[in-house]
């Protein structure tokens, strides 16, 4: 790292004192998170133990095993909602990378009014989950709402569709939602990748006679594979992490249909008030996170070079 | 000049797929301002209108007067700027100490500032609750403030990081023999180069605190207090069948961010997300 190196030009013979000058300065950020990021998951694996309920708090005290027992054993929403999960994170980071490198190719290329078609293209950035679950909600609805009406004047549909309440609607529903509001991040990151990549090298292929596809196959995409990687995964970890877009368009259901992991964790949280169970099933979820990630990044290679 | 037989591929290939993206992501906005902008008896009149004729404000006028929205609005202001204050006079040290100084434990101060990035919010709101009820700032603005500066402070100053490096050395070192102290040579040289850079993060973490639910959610138990994602959620609940007054509400949510975010687009592009590509 340059920068460093230079520094200590700078700072011979007060090393000490800038040693001081360091630690000052990052010391807010290590007080804050530690209290309030790192105390508390600390607080979660303390909890994960414990027998803690806030409609039950006779019966709390030490649990040992109990709840990880329960959560492997018995509780079959925990399969249920782990399977969500997975299918939520597959489905919306597929449609986003995809989406997102469609529109990061397009918007690197010439064309009139590019800044107002890319303004578009990413506003949805700039939306929270609860605000896209209120948008959509709106368009779902069932007498009134938009779609119905389009697919009902095409002749797709023959009665009104009940989006969120349906069984085998309610997924894909909240999905298209959620894929809607992440495509930005991927377009973002993908395109930001792609105005590094040299002009030269597209021009020694049109030389070469490479068609488009041959170009984007090996010039592109091998150029892009950092970034993708690194976008895929933030965005992994964050799609199974997220529940703002869920808890306000469904909640969860119906009959749990679209209860993630997460959702699961703050339904137990927040609805039933049971902490000792909810810190328990916290505690799983975070771990299935990190062997996901290592597995990840060393499956992936990250940060090497081939 | 490319030759004439090439526009309708080019048609084809690159404007059409455009267009049907550009209306999937455009019509969401384009419905939420239709139904803001119509009575609810025209909103559930059948058929549809796809346009908000006859248009009225009386929803915004509803939500912001009668619903509470003025309130939500307020206490979003509140924390959000506050946060970004923090957020931002924080992540100038953090970001100057990581690029400038060579200390012991920076590889695990990185670290730890980046293993931040992956604990989920709904695993920290139990402990959290705890530790804030203790602190008798449940129901407070504070208990956000903190939270929201604790979060949004790790990805920020990894920015400033990149930022201050961009800042040649040099200057300091100038102010430094003109008898500066080496705060004296930061505030003097380094901050006032900075000032796009600040500009940019505060607008990216102010956009960040602006959205956030599930602690707003968790914390604030009063509608006195709420933030404008709870208490639009709070509005579904009691106005169930009232369409325009959600959506008004919502589009009262939705400006700040969406101006921030045009002010914020170009660094995007250019500067942010490539810097953070490239680690």
């Amino acid at each position: 790292m340059k920068p460093v190196k230079k520094s200590r030009a700078l700072g011979k013979g007060l090393f000490e004192r800038e040693n001081f000058l360091a630690y000052l300065f990052i010391a807010p950020a290590i007080i804050l998170i530690t209290v309030f990021l790192f105390y508390p998951v600390a607080n979660v694996f303390y909890y994960a133990f414990q027998h803690q309920n806030l409609m039950r708090p006779w019966a709390d005290g030490p649990a040992g095993f109990d709840n990880f027992v329960h959560i492997f054993i018995e509780d079959t929403v925990f399969v249920g909602s782990l399977w969500v999960s997975l299918q939520w994170v597959v489905v919306q980071v597929s449609f986003q990378l995809v989406f997102g490198m469609i529109i990061a190719l397009m918007l690197n290329k010439a064309f009139k009014f590019r800044g107002l078609v890319r303004t578009i293209m990413f506003y949805p950035w700039a939306i929270s989950g609860v605000l896209t679950a209120m948008m959509w909600s709106m368009m779902y609805h069932q007498h009134v709402g938009v779609f119905n009406a389009i697919l009902l004047d095409l002749g797709i549909i023959q009665t009104h569709i009940a989006w969120l309440a349906n069984m085998s609607f309610v997924f894909p529903s909240v999905a298209a939602a959620g894929i809607w509001r992440g495509i930005p991040f991927f377009a973002i990151m993908i395109l930001a990748r792609l105005q590094t990549v040299s002009p030269e090298i597209y021009e020694a292929c049109d030389v070469d006679g490479a068609n488009a596809f041959q170009k984007f196959f090996y010039i592109t995409l091998p150029h892009l594979k950092e970034a993708i990687i690194l976008a895929t995964l933030l965005r992994t970890v964050w799609e199974f992490n997220a529940v703002d877009l869920i808890m306000n368009l469904t909640g969860g259901g119906p009959a749990r249909a679209t209860t993630t992991l997460t959702m699961y964790i703050v339904n137990t949280a927040v609805t039933d008030q049971n902490f000792g169970y909810g810190s328990a099933l916290a505690a799983v979820s975070f771990f299935i996170l990190l062997v996901f990630a290592m597995i990840y990044l060393k499956a992936s290679r990250f940060g090497k070079e081939d | 000049m490319r030759p004439k037989f090439y526009w309708p591929k080019r048609v084809l290939m690159f404007y059409l797929p455009m267009i049907l993206i550009l209306t999937f992501i455009i019509f969401p906005l384009y419905w939420t301002v239709r139904t803001s902008l119509m009575h609810e008896r025209d909103i559930v009149s059948l058929p549809i209108r796809y346009l908000p004729i006859p248009a009225t404000f009386t929803n915004f006028i509803t939500a912001w007067d009668v619903v509470g929205f003025n309130m939500y609005f307020r206490n979003s202001l509140f924390v959000a700027v506050l946060s970004v204050t923090l957020v931002t006079f924080f992540s100038i040290f953090v970001g100057y100490s990581l690029s400038r100084f060579k200390f012991r434990g920076k590889n695990a101060f990185m670290f730890m500032m980046l293993a931040t990035q992956f604990l989920p919010a709904a695993m920290l709101i139990l402990p959290l609750f705890m530790i804030f009820r203790n602190l008798n700032l449940l129901n407070n603005h504070f208990s956000l403030v903190l939270i929201n500066t604790t979060m949004q402070l790790s990805f920020n100053s990894i920015l400033m990081r990149g930022f201050v490096s961009g800042i040649p050395i040099e200057l300091e070192e100038a102010a430094t023999i003109d008898g500066c102290s080496r705060i004296g040579a930061i505030f003097k040289t380094v901050i006032p180069l900075l000032i796009p850079g600040l500009v940019a993060t505060a607008a990216f973490s102010f956009v960040g605190v602006w959205n956030e639910f599930l602690y707003a959610f968790m914390f604030m138990t009063s509608r006195t207090n709420f933030t404008l994602p709870i208490g639009l959620r709070s509005v579904i609940g009691e106005y169930t069948a009232n369409h325009g007054i959600l959506a008004a509400g919502s589009m009262i949510a939705l400006v700040p961010a969406l101006l921030m975010f045009v002010y914020l687009q170009k660094y995007l592009i250019t500067g942010l997300a490539a810097g953070s590509v490239k680690g």
